[in-house]
């Protein structure tokens, strides 16, 4: 169990990076308390990997510190260091029983075999593998392996933190929840620090207590999924999460509104006098959720044009038009839509602002 | 739904049934015809059952042949596996030394078999070699025109030269394609670089190596053109292989025996293979229960 830092950490996969562009991994502090179950959410590429890797040590970041319940392990191989990686694909060795696979960390690290085959049941039976231990791992499915995989983790007692890196994309979709609640007990049981790769937010929101958005190398914000929802503190993290993800209108900013296409949207007083001081592109933001649609004008109410709607059961999504942008509603399942033209209200204390893709407030 | 009964894709077949036949069946059953008959002249033969295989079975020549026959394979397989993939282990993973290395490796495979041989003459005579006149100046008496061991270890050098490469170039292959994570797992799990090999590296070479084993025993068996030119066979019959008897056999116009001895020497080959691909499939992959 350990608190993990980053400091001031950055990595490129070029000898000699120049630009910002040629980091995989932009310069940036983070703490991952000490037995969180953390997610890292974000899209392919993003460095999400990267930055697993700089924690399990597979690679020295070109700048900056990791550091473990306060101690500088920078400088350590992974084997020294006290974690345990489970990779998208599971890894397994071949010529080995269950057994031997589970046994294989402890073996390496010259434990004797009592405790080892302690250590082995123990995990084994948390984990559903003691019918298979005298089976080659080869021989088993996909999600088995992954298990061991796991389980090789989590025989070493004093594993301080276990990183995930996609572990459920080779897993058949009805053992996936499967999984994932036996990753939920274990990490109640145990109270390791857990970081979980993935581009699945489901996954992501099911499984951590703390989900971090990760764009184009850096941490965007972290949160409780309720956070990311209702606050996100840039436009990827709003575009990203939720479905449909945000609307992100380009905007320009007057005393107490936005212009949106000609449009005046009102604005909380303080935030538009904010917004007249910072520098950088503007734009609006609102969830989907929050609009309100009406037939006749209202106070404050904006004139759009009606392009489409589904009804997907439990709800509507209307598409709209204010002058050039495309917005969506998400609209109740009894809620009638106006044929063509409609006035569709933005709750001045849901409507944010942001400048250069960051949260104005 | 009943099947649709229409065999009219065999028609497909017949192309390649016609190849085979003509390069393979046809070949080997005017073996197997002249194996079992004495042919005096043409129109004029009799049948004599095994008599040729049986003739063949006890000769001493053959006897003696075979043995070396194996002794020389099995030397083979013992040096040029580990060797192909040691070089392949030490070989670079990226970089300029990639291409430098194969480019390298690949040279020995290019050269004709037949000039390989000469090769080897020229560069082992104790007189003007390279390798004979240094072996010589180093005060070791070395020519493998007039004493059997150097005549063996030439041959044996000539041959570890000729196809550790392939051994090198399959081994290579398979460990190229063994997946980053198993090595990032290892590390984590603290494995030794012994252990790595031994249990990542090893396993996942199984099928090129299988593909190595085999095809060095077949064409190690078979060897023919490179001592042939190299040594004669001799000195003596301390390099006579099979199919170099079977080759003084045949053209002595002794084609009987020399058809029998063929398709024995072809089913050796046949077995062989069959038990080295049995066992490499079988290791470490039984299931302990």
């Amino acid at each position: 169990m350990a608190r993990i830092e980053l400091k001031q950490i950055a990595h490129s996969y070029l000898p000699k990076p120049e630009a910002e562009s040629d980091y995989a991994l932009r310069r940036h502090d983070h703490v991952w308390r000490d037995g969180g179950a953390y997610a890292l959410l974000g899209p392919s590429g993003c460095g999400k990997t990267t930055l697993l890797n700089v924690i399990s040590g597979l690679i020295q970041p070109t700048e900056g510190r990791v550091l473990y319940d306060g101690e500088d392990v920078t400088d350590l191989p992974p084997q020294r260091r006290n974690i345990a990686q489970v990779f998208q694909f599971p890894v397994i060795y071949d010529t080995m029983t269950v057994y031997e696979n589970l046994a294989f960390p402890l073996k390496n690290r010259g434990m004797d075999t009592a405790r080892i085959e302690a250590r082995v049941g123990e995990v084994a039976e948390m984990l559903e593998l003691t019918p298979h231990l005298r089976r080659r791992a080869m021989a088993l499915g996909a999600d088995a392996k992954q298990k061991i995989s796991l389980g090789r983790g989590l025989v070493r007692s004093d594993v301080a933190a276990i990183l995930f890196d996609e572990p459920l994309t080779v897993i058949d979709p009805h053992l996936k929840w499967q999984l994932r609640r036996k990753l939920k007990q274990i990490h109640e049981r145990y109270h390791l620090t857990l970081i979980y790769v993935t581009h699945d937010q489901n996954e992501a929101l099911t499984l951590a207590d703390q989900v971090a958005v990760m764009v184009e190398g850096e941490i965007v914000q972290v949160g409780t999924p309720q956070d990311l929802f209702e606050d996100p503190q840039h436009t990827f993290v709003g575009y990203f999460i939720g479905s449909p993800g945000m609307n992100i209108l380009p905007c320009a900013v007057e005393p107490g509104a936005a212009v949106v296409g000609g449009q005046r949207i009102p604005l909380d007083g303080r935030l538009s006098d904010k917004a007249g001081a910072v520098q950088g592109a503007l734009e609006l933001g609102i969830r989907p959720e929050y609009l309100c649609l009406a037939e006749s004008s209202a106070n404050g109410a904006v004139p759009v044009a009606v392009k489409r709607v589904e009804d997907l059961g439990n709800y509507k999504i209307a598409t709209l038009s204010l002058g050039a942008h495309t917005i969506k509603a998400k609209l109740p399942e009894d809620q009638d839509v106006p044929g063509e033209q409609a006035f569709l209200t933005f709750p001045p204390e849901r409507t944010k602002l942001y400048a250069d893709g960051r949260l104005v407030a | 739904m009943g099947k649709w009964e229409d065999n009219k894709a065999w028609f497909l077949v017949l192309p390649v049934f016609l190849l085979v036949a003509i390069s393979a069946i046809i070949p080997l059953m005017t073996v197997v015809n002249y194996s079992v008959q004495d042919i005096f002249g043409p129109g004029d033969r009799i049948f004599v059952g095994t008599e040729w295989f049986e003739d063949m079975l006890s000769n001493r020549r053959l006897h003696d042949a075979l043995w070396r026959q194996f002794l020389f394979s099995g030397l083979v397989l013992l040096i040029e596996i580990p060797l192909g993939v040691l070089i392949a282990l030490a070989m670079p993973k990226r970089g300029w030394g990639v291409s430098v290395s194969l480019v390298l490796l690949a040279l020995p495979l290019l050269i004709p078999w037949n000039v390989i041989g000469t090769i080897w003459i020229i560069f082992t005579r104790p007189d003007i070699g390279l390798l004979g006149v240094a072996i010589n100046g180093l005060g070791f008496e070395f020519d493998h025109t007039s004493a059997p061991l150097d005549a063996w270890i030439t041959v044996m050098l000539m041959e570890v030269w000729h196809w550790t490469p392939l051994v090198a170039l399959l081994a290579y292959a398979g460990l190229r394609a063994i997946p980053e994570a198993y090595f990032q797992a290892a590390r984590i799990d603290g494995a030794s670089p012994w252990a790595v090999f031994r249990y990542i590296q090893l396993p996942k070479m199984r099928g090129v190596l299988t593909i190595a084993v085999l095809l060095r025993f077949m064409d190690s068996f078979l060897i023919y053109a490179e001592p042939f030119v190299l040594t004669g066979g001799g000195p003596g019959n301390s390099t006579t292989f099979l199919s170099i008897y079977l080759v003084k056999l045949s053209t002595a116009m002794d084609v009987g025996p020399a058809a029998a001895f063929s398709i024995i020497y072809f089913l050796i080959i046949l077995l062989f293979s069959w038990l080295f691909y049995q066992a490499l499939q079988n290791v470490g992959t039984g299931d302990r229960q």
